[in-house]
């Protein structure tokens, strides 16, 4: 694991206060609710959570590509090097896609085009943001998939993606993810559906290309394994708001949410006994239908009154770099930090 | 893409074979053609001279294989009625279905397929209503009242285009639209859902996030990929538009195939028929062929397999 970055101003995405919402046919849902993080140069930040946790909601609306009518950003900003991306034209949003900002998907089965070459598809990137044509395009394609590690990169750029096994396809999303030279990249699951020595290659490659271009990555997933490989820090999410951030060591170490400890909790060990992995009683909640306050309260081992379960926790700064939110039970629960919530 | 397109021609030739059998079968299922020619008194030996003329005297497989060797030289037989080659009249009267049937497919499409993109682009607007309005409206009347009411209102009531047959391409305006609306109603459902599903996809958000814009999306990266089920459609349809000429012909007395068969019904000109009936399958198989050449074109995965 190589070293975090140590400058703090070097904060290239800085996403405030971002909220989401959905309509659906149960009316409004709040798929991101006040998240904020940032990302530095060179740094990976993990956003971790269940499915439905808002983590790939917020990925989305910071690429506002949020799918409208039915989804919609309600608040927030998005400082991409400076810039509010929110506050950016359709035109130029569209130029910062895949130029200053690019993404990696889950599926890579699904997220190359079938009908074009995979010298078409990284090609476009690369036209679209540096205006490249002919000879000069096709070098820097193949620059590209060399960039990726992807062999005999002249022959592959005539095979269409069908033709590619999967963490070859994988290579070339990542290509595309590259290939104009991002200061951020959003990999969202980049490894969920491959199998375990091409993700541990696949991670390989994405530090390299890290170091190598000093990428910000927002690293999405829900496997607290690949974290440990991969982040520097960790924010964690349950139903659309981070309920704990620090960087990876603490996270690891101290975790202070009940959540956190439950994710970390159910990581299977190489040298660990019993039989059974310890799991988090409940279900991940509905969002259209959250509990009023702390949405984790119904799963909470801690006892919460009627009272408690009805304030919506804060997220506090416990120590330097650490967030949590807590509710009153919990800082019952561990009382020294008290003194630095105080509920109205 | 040389083994597919051999497979595709292998399977093309047996269709044809096939169809010249059921042709034949159903010829000889008619009864026996003497009894048209010939009256109730007929010598015995009129009878058998017309059957050697005929060729009936021969066994019932070398009649069949001496019927698709004229078949594949071009001879269809001679009319009963005219008294003149089959090929001759269908080939004089081939064009005009052609041209209706052509006229019909390029209606249904350049209605058809940009009215689904826009449906499916604007998804519960007011396009979309009248999209699919104008789809069920297609699919439910039939063609020859659309026919007749085409005629009555712009021919009869308004006078602006003309009521029937053949001539300049104001002549084709009504036939066309009666014709092709049902195809272009569902080639419209069609393209709409096959848009929709295709917008939704993985590598669409993956464009986007390349930062690919809205019209490249759409027609670049989500058409080309909608397309295959409605171009199997439309080369179903080009076939069937042919076949559907027969009806639409007889409400424009159109001077095409369709006509020309129900005309040979009527006086029973059973060779006639048959030469139509070959024609037409030959027509259907080989726009079948062109569509999975096409298919091939723009699917990489199936040229490939």
């Amino acid at each position: 694991m190589h070293p975090p970055p140590s400058s703090q101003s070097d904060v290239v995405l800085d996403v405030r206060n971002m909220t989401t919402e959905f309509t659906t046919k149960w009316g409004r849902v709040r798929a991101v609710d006040d998240v904020s993080y940032q990302v530095r140069r060179g740094e990976t930040l993990g956003v971790v959570g269940e499915s439905g946790s808002g983590k790939s909601v917020t990925a989305l609306s910071i690429m506002r590509l949020v799918p409208s009518p039915a989804g919609r950003i309600v608040g927030g900003e998005v400082f991409l090097n400076g810039r509010d991306l929110l506050k950016l034209s359709d035109k130029e949003m569209s130029k910062v896609r895949g130029g200053e900002i690019s993404m990696i998907l889950q599926d890579p089965m699904q997220a190359l085009n079938p009908v074009f070459t995979v010298g078409q598809q990284v090609g476009e990137t690369i036209r679209i943001h540096e205006g490249l044509r002919g000879r000069p395009l096709a070098d820097k394609v193949i620059e590209a998939l060399k960039k990726v590690r992807i062999p005999a990169p002249e022959r592959r750029v005539k095979d269409y993606p069908h033709q590619l096994s999967g963490g070859m396809r994988q290579r070339v999303v990542g290509a595309i993810g590259i290939s104009s030279s991002p200061s951020v990249v959003i990999a969202d699951e980049p490894t969920t559906s491959l199998d375990v020595t091409i993700q541990a290659a696949y991670l390989r490659l994405l530090r390299q290309l890290q170091d190598e271009y000093g990428l910000a990555i927002v690293f999405i997933t829900h496997d607290f394994g690949v974290v440990a490989k991969m982040c520097h820090r960790v924010a964690v999410m349950y139903a659309g708001r981070i309920v704990e951030m620090a960087d990876v060591r603490t996270i690891f170490n101290n975790p202070l949410h009940e959540y956190t400890k439950a994710l970390i909790g159910s990581v299977p060990r190489m040298d660990a006994d019993g039989d059974r992995l310890p799991q988090l009683d409940g279900q991940p909640p509905l969002l259209h239908d959250l509990p009023a306050g702390d949405a984790f309260a119904p799963r909470s081992k801690l006892e919460f009154s009627p009272e408690d379960a009805g304030v919506r926790p804060e997220l506090v700064e416990v120590e330097e770099g650490h967030w949590v939110q807590l509710s009153r039970p919990s800082v019952a629960a561990f009382d020294h930090y008290s003194h630095m919530v105080s509920y109205g | 893409m040389f083994a597919f397109l051999r497979k595709r021609l292998v399977a093309s030739v047996l269709a044809v074979l096939i169809v010249t059998v059921i042709v034949f079968v159903l010829a000889r299922l008619q009864g026996d053609p003497r009894t048209l020619y010939l009256d109730e008194n007929m010598s015995q030996e009129t009878y058998e001279a017309l059957g050697r003329e005929l060729g009936l005297d021969r066994p019932v497989v070398v009649q069949y294989f001496i019927f698709i060797g004229n078949v594949a030289t071009g001879d269809l037989g001679i009319s009963m009625h005219q008294r003149t080659p089959v090929a001759d009249i269908v080939m004089e009267r081939l064009p005009a279905t052609l041209k209706l049937a052509v006229a019909g497919f390029l209606f249904s499409l350049l209605v058809g397929v940009p009215l689904g993109i826009l449906s499916a682009v604007k998804r519960g607007s007011v396009w979309d209503v009248a999209g699919r309005g104008f789809a069920v409206l297609g699919h439910s009347l039939p063609s020859f009242w659309v026919g007749i009411m085409a005629i009555f209102v712009f021919s009869v009531q308004l006078g602006w285009l003309p009521p029937f047959g053949d001539g300049g391409l104001d002549h084709y305006i009504l036939p066309a639209i009666a014709l092709g609306w049902a195809a272009a109603g569902g080639q419209m459902r069609l393209v709409r859902s096959a848009m929709l599903e295709t917008l939704d996809s993985q590598y669409i958000v993956l464009a986007r996030a390349k930062g690919v814009n809205e019209r490249d999306i759409v027609f670049k990266h989500a058409l080309r990929n909608a397309l295959l089920a409605p171009l199997t459609f439309a080369g179903l349809t080009l076939g069937s538009l042919i076949t559907g000429a027969i009806i639409i012909e007889t409400v424009f007395a159109w001077p095409g195939l369709g006509l020309l068969a129900i005309n040979a019904v009527v006086a029973s000109d059973y060779a006639i028929l048959q030469g139509v009936m070959i024609v037409i399958t030959v027509l259907y198989i080989v726009t079948s062929l062109l569509v999975d050449l096409i298919y091939g074109w723009i699917d990489p995965r199936i040229r490939y397999d």
